[in-house]
């Protein structure tokens, strides 16, 4: 690996970073904009945990992820600590993996 | 300038996803090792890059054997996601100093936009914010460090850890289904990232999911949405 690669992709990457935070982000919007982005966690963190749990590359799958998924959206319903919420979320998927 | 029982549910929060970032950091320490990277190089990377799953993408395609274009491509397709995180976090910042505005940018991520956002008020928002990102990036650089010195394969998915991240987000992601808006981007975001991952490169789908937050476009609820006193 070059040197130049590492550069040219954390220039690119802290690009991003900057043009969403400090670029476009720190001009006043108007309202309707504002709502949208108040959108944005949301529509990702949802597009995150589908594609963590339910694809592997290009590949849709159903795994013991899923359980692992479910078992943590029921413990952040029953509005336990995050720390139970991760160990009862991970630890169901290994155990499944375990015995499977 | 920081409310102190805030402050002690964020340090503890970020410790518990430090430990995640610090194996994941740690895996991926020794994936670059082994797809010839210095120890340095590796290091280096997660400081200046911070973007776990772009490093992860470009080191495992020059492992295979791929060409440094197509890692590039993979690596930044996947990096784009952080600007739209960036403009979420944008308010967060901007009543920082330029030099903190810039050092922040830097850590713009999945993990430091979810909890940030998790928040229903400015002040926790910032605390947030400027208590998660400095130990997330120190676990994760940290990390990339120890695996690149041991070089020794580990590898997280055998302890589940790669659910880790989608069990981390759904915790943070209740706040933002209280709005019908919220529940629609949501629902609109994770068909799209799941049906579309078939058919387009990856890193692209998430950047599809990123228009659902255009249901924000109409004005429907009459309550105000929990999180969106902070926005001035």
């Amino acid at each position: 690996m070059s040197w130049s690669f590492i550069f040219l992709l954390a220039a690119a990457s802290y690009g991003f970073k900057l043009l969403g935070a400090v670029i476009i982000g720190q001009r006043t919007m108007p309202p309707v904009l504002e709502r949208c982005l108040l959108l944005i966690p949301a529509a990702l963190l949802a597009g995150l945990i589908a594609k963590d749990t339910f694809t592997t590359g290009q590949t849709i799958g159903l795994d013991a992820r899923a359980a692992g998924l479910v078992v943590a959206a029921l413990a952040t319903w029953k509005k336990l600590p995050f720390a139970v919420i991760i160990v009862l979320g991970v630890g169901t998927t290994a155990l499944i993996r375990l015995f499977a | 300038m920081f409310r102190a029982p805030d402050a002690r549910r964020f340090v503890s929060a970020s410790l518990i996803i430090g430990v995640a970032f610090v194996i994941f950091g740690m895996s991926f320490g020794v994936l670059a090792v082994t797809a010839d990277a210095s120890i340095a190089q590796a290091t280096v990377m997660s400081l200046l890059v911070f973007t776990g799953a772009s490093q992860m993408s470009a080191v495992s395609v020059i492992a295979a054997g791929g060409t440094a274009a197509s890692a590039f491509g993979g690596a930044v397709l996947l990096a784009g996601r952080n600007a739209v995180y960036g403009l979420a976090l944008s308010p967060v910042l901007r009543r920082s100093s330029l030099p903190l505005r810039l050092v922040g940018a830097q850590w713009v991520i999945d993990e430091t936009t979810a909890l940030v956002t998790a928040e229903d008020n400015e002040l926790s928002r910032r605390t947030a914010f400027w208590i998660s990102a400095p130990i997330l990036y120190a676990s994760w650089c940290g990390g990339t460090f120890v695996g690149a010195v041991i070089g020794s394969n580990i590898d997280p998915n055998d302890f589940g850890l790669d659910a880790a991240f989608p069990v981390m987000f759904i915790a943070m992601l209740a706040p933002h289904l209280r709005t019908k808006a919220g529940q629609r981007a949501a629902l609109f975001g994770a068909l799209a990232a799941v049906l579309l991952a078939p058919f387009m490169p990856i890193g692209l789908p998430i950047l599809v999911s990123a228009l659902g937050m255009f249901f924000g476009v109409a004005p429907t609820e009459t309550t105000p949405a929990p999180v969106s006193d902070g926005a001035p």
